[in-house]
Parts: C-alpha cells; sequence; structure tokens
C-alpha cells in the first residue's frame, strides 16, 4: 500500500493531494520509488498528458521493479536514476530552459518533494502552483535546530542528530526553505531523561 | 477609520499637457518636507473640492517611488465621466493647493520574479512608469508591452522608447498592430510574472490567455480602477450610523456616505481592494454591482455591495454602516 493519510497537525505542517492533469503545453512528473503508481494514476486518467511529460523517476527503495511500467507510458522524455542527487543536475538543468505555463508534479517521500519543490521555487514557480502527492514511506528529512545539520529517513520519535548526536523530538514544523522537518533537543532541561523512541506515525 | 484618511496638503508645483487627452500634474508638499517614498504601482486619492461637491479619484503615482521632492500623476480626460478628470484638466492651476491621500499599492511588483512582462493599455501605462523607475534601481529586466489607439495619443511612448530602447515596445491600433499574445507568453521564461493594466477588455483577455496557458494565478497581476458611473438618485437607510441618506445622480454611494459624515472605510475607490465592503441588511429592489472584488454568488446573494462603484434601483436598501 503506497498512500497514507497523515492525520491533521499544526499549519505549518504540509498537507498532500491528488496529483491532477492541469491545462499546459510541459509537463514535468518527478516519481520516486512507490510515487510511480500516482503517476500510473495520472496518466490514466489524463490521456495527452504524457505526449508533452518529462518524466524524472528516482527509484529509491523501489529499484527497478517499476521501471518497464514507466518507460511504456509513452511520455516525451523518460529518465530513471539511483537518488534524488543523482538526478539533481539533470533537473536543474530542465528547469533553466523551462518556459512559464510549465506543470509541476511531484510524488514520492516528503523528503524528495520538498527538495524538488525548493528546486522548482527558485526557478521562479510559486510552490501554490506545485502539486504533491505522497507516496511510499513516511521517512522525515529532519534538520538539527541546535547544528543545523540535516538527517534524511528519519522513521523513529525522539531520533539521534546524525550530525551532532544530540537527541532531538520530532516536529510538524517544516520548512520550506530547508525542505526539512524541525528536530528539536528533547533533553535539554535534564540531560539522559530521554522518552521511549517509537516509530513516527504508530 | 478609513485606511485612506491620512492625507498630505501639497501644491501644484507643474501641469504638462503630455497628449491632446492626457495631462501631467506635479505636486510637492505644501510645508516644503519630503514626500513618503513608495513602491512602484501605487497610487494617491486625490481630493477635488468642485463647488459644493467633493470627489475622491485614485491616480497611479508615475514618479520615481524613491523620489521625495515630488509626486506625479497623468489624468486621462473622460468627457463622459462623472467630471472628476474635467475638473482637473480645466480648473486645477499651477499654484493650487490640494490634498491627497499616502500611497496605497494594490498593483506592487513581485521582485521575486526572475522577468516583468507589463502589459499596458493607454493610461494604463502610468503605474508602470514608477514600476520601471524602482526596477531600474535594482536593475530588475522587464519587458513593456504598450498598445495605444494612436502615436499622438500614446502617452510617454517616445520617452519609453528612447530611454528603454529594446525593452520597449509598442502597437498603435489605428495601424492595425495588436500584441501578439499568445506567443509572447508562450516564450516568457520560466519566474516571469505578468502585470496588465488597461481597459477590463485587455486585462481579461491577459488573465485569461495566461490562465489558459498554464500561468501560475500568483504570476499574473492586474490593475483596474473602475470609476465611479453616474446613475439614478437612491435612498439608502444607514443602520448603524442612524441614517436616511439620498445619493445624487453623479455621486457614489460612497462619496453620499462621506457627506453625510458617516466614516466609511475605503481604500482603491475603484471596485478593486475589497477595503469599503458592506453588509446588506433588507433590500427591495435591485443592487447594481460595479465591482470585481465580490464573487459571482455574493453578488447574486445581494447580502453585500461595494460602496465605492455600485449603485441601488429599488425602493428600499437598508445597509449595516
Amino acid at each position: 500500500m503506497s498512500r497514507f493519510k497523515f492525520p491533521p497537525s499544526i499549519r505549518s505542517r504540509p498537507v498532500y493531494e491528488t496529483l491532477a492533469a492541469r491545462d499546459g503545453k510541459s509537463h514535468l512528473i518527478i516519481a520516486e520509488a512507490e510515487g510511480a503508481e500516482a503517476v500510473f494514476d495520472l496518466a490514466k486518467n489524463a490521456e495527452n498528458l504524457m505526449a508533452h511529460a518529462h518524466i524524472i523517476y528516482i527509484q529509491g527503495r523501489s529499484g527497478d521493479v517499476y521501471a518497464e511500467r514507466l518507460a511504456s507510458l509513452g511520455a516525451r522524455q523518460f529518465y530513471m536514476g539511483p537518488s534524488y542527487s543523482a538526478a539533481l543536475p539533470r533537473l536543474r538543468r530542465v528547469l533553466s530552459d523551462a518556459k512559464m505555463g510549465l506543470q509541476a508534479y511531484l510524488t514520492g517521500t516528503e523528503g524528495m518533494m520538498g527538495q524538488a519543490m525548493l528546486e522548482l521555487t527558485s526557478a521562479g514557480i510559486p510552490h501554490t502552483a506545485i502539486q504533491c502527492e505522497h507516496r511510499g514511506s513516511t521517512a522525515r528529512r529532519m534538520q538539527c535546530v541546535h547544528c543545523k545539520g540535516i538527517t534524511e529517513d528519519v522513521t523513529t520519535d525522539p531520533f539521534v542528530c546524525s550530525h551532532c548526536g544530540l537527541n532531538l523530538f520530532v516536529r510538524d514544523h517544516y520548512s520550506r526553505r530547508l525542505a526539512a522537518f524541525q528536530g528539536v533537543c528533547v533533553d535539554a532541561e535534564d540531560p539522559g531523561n530521554v522518552p521511549d523512541q517509537v516509530e513516527i506515525y504508530q | 477609520m478609513s485606511v485612506g484618511e491620512n492625507k498630505i496638503a501639497v501644491t501644484v508645483s507643474d501641469i504638462t499637457k503630455i497628449t491632446p487627452l492626457v495631462t501631467q500634474f506635479r505636486f510637492v508638499r505644501t510645508d516644503g518636507e519630503a514626500l513618503p517614498t513608495f513602491s512602484g504601482g501605487a497610487h494617491t486619492v486625490v481630493e477635488m473640492i468642485d463647488g459644493a461637491e467633493t470627489r475622491l479619484n485614485p491616480y497611479s503615482l508615475m514618479s520615481d517611488p524613491m523620489d521625495q521632492t515630488a509626486y506625479m500623476i497623468s489624468v486621462r480626460r473622460d468627457d463622459q465621466g462623472r467630471g472628476g478628470s474635467l475638473f482637473m484638466h480645466q480648473k486645477v492651476a499651477v499654484g493650487d493647493e490640494m490634498m491627497i491621500s499616502l500611497p496605497v499599492n494594490l498593483f506592487a511588483l513581485d521582485l521575486r520574479a526572475s522577468k516583468h512582462l507589463m502589459i499596458a493599455g493607454g493610461i494604463g501605462i502610468t503605474p508602470f512608469l514608477s514600476q520601471i523607475h524602482e526596477l531600474n534601481a535594482i536593475a530588475g529586466t522587464f519587458e513593456l508591452h504598450y498598445a495605444s489607439q494612436s502615436a499622438e495619443l500614446a502617452a510617454f511612448a517616445d520617452d519609453l522608447m528612447r530611454r528603454y530602447s529594446g525593452k520597449v515596445h509598442v502597437y498603435f491600433d489605428d495601424l492595425g498592430q495588436k500584441i501578439d499574445l499568445a506567443a509572447l507568453l508562450e516564450g516568457q521564461p520560466l519566474g516571469t510574472h505578468v502585470y496588465v493594466c488597461g481597459p477590463k477588455g485587455m486585462i481579461d483577455w491577459v488573465r485569461k490567455t495566461a490562465h489558459d496557458l498554464g500561468w501560475p494565478r500568483e504570476a499574473i497581476h492586474y490593475e483596474e480602477f473602475l470609476a465611479p458611473q453616474s446613475g439614478k438618485p437612491f435612498e439608502v437607510t444607514l443602520a448603524a450610523s442612524n441614517k436616511v441618506i439620498q445619493v445624487g445622480e453623479h455621486q457614489s454611494l460612497l462619496e453620499a456616505m462621506e457627506a453625510a459624515d458617516v466614516d466609511a472605510p475605503y481604500l482603491c475607490r475603484g471596485g478593486a481592494c475589497g477595503q469599503c465592503e458592506t453588509n446588506v441588511i433588507e433590500s427591495d429592489g435591485e443592487i447594481i454591482h460595479r465591482d470585481h472584488w465580490l464573487e459571482d454568488d455574493d453578488k447574486k446573494s445581494g447580502k453585500k455591495i461595494m460602496p465605492c462603484v455600485s449603485r441601488f434601483v429599488g425602493k428600499t436598501l437598508v445597509l449595516d454602516r
């Protein structure tokens, strides 16, 4: 099951929708791992879209499970790469040539969508015009508010900062500028008094 | 409290005829102090005392926003209008003292844009003049497409072409020239914002074309001041103020409230900003909605009115003001 319903939270926390085709002469789809399933749904509901679409697919934990089906969608351009950082130079090149009217669709984990959104907004697409559909892992990209280091794929709360080693509490407070949630020291007042670690969303 | 209440006493220091229809006015502060700076696209509301009648009309500031010595506006003569522009053209002289509001901006540049694409129709050129000053100071990228009836009526076109050659494109209706809008919008690099100021038809055309081409709503900016139109006189009951007022043929509902010393909020006085939105308590008749602020549902409901431009025809209108 690639869908997850996030419980309601504070206003800062991003919320996700279901990708829907929009008017436009070119479409950029960035999908990661199980996000491929959202791309299949999008393609099914919008016949003409793929002829004008560029799919950037990041395999992530899904490997090449979806590769064949994605390649057969008939996208004008189809790229597949192992990780977000591997795909980033291509994404930047695509954005530097892009024209107004480009429609952007993101699907996959929050960490990937957040980072891709940062590239898109820096290139001049308003964040409200970018569609995001969450699929796959609920792991988070967390920033330690103390040392500012980013820890990827955080699945437990609290967790240990991979940079400074502090025990961090997982907040829903999100930064679009950093594409990360905020992690705050959980035992600052009483060092060593760390709550039991639990899976986020369990 | 009205948002537009803060006023500046100014003296007309210069009047220049720009085209057969457009006249430029220069204002300095009467007390000799520096005027506040503003931001490109801002307007000021000019108070015109014409005998017993007071009109308050908004005009875009066209001077350099950082120039604190003077403000400049340009007024297009409208022979069919309610008389505000004719008053400015015929009765205002150099040395006259007038009251204007502090600048208000409902058409600001979005400085996150990597390029500013400006589309002007006729007198809609004026807000772009201050915006171009602003962009010039920060080395911003812009391109202006300016449509006018004819070369003779294209205010400031020659000056703009000379100063910003290559960035300014003019189109004259009488020569059959027209902006190739779809091609223009399609070729714009990501990060471009489009701004349009001109007649309603032009604004609708640009907004629709950009929308259909997939431009995000946030990248489309427009400004259209609606001048209040004349209409049949009508009577209004102001419930909160406990007053019954008459709105004259050439008076707006907002002006009639002000004439009765009712402190009604306003900002643009042109149906755009939403500041004067007023609840209708009772209505037996038809509200003539002329703003482009209220949603269609609100207009149909008959529960809201924008007194700066809208009117009423019928027996009874009671407002919560």
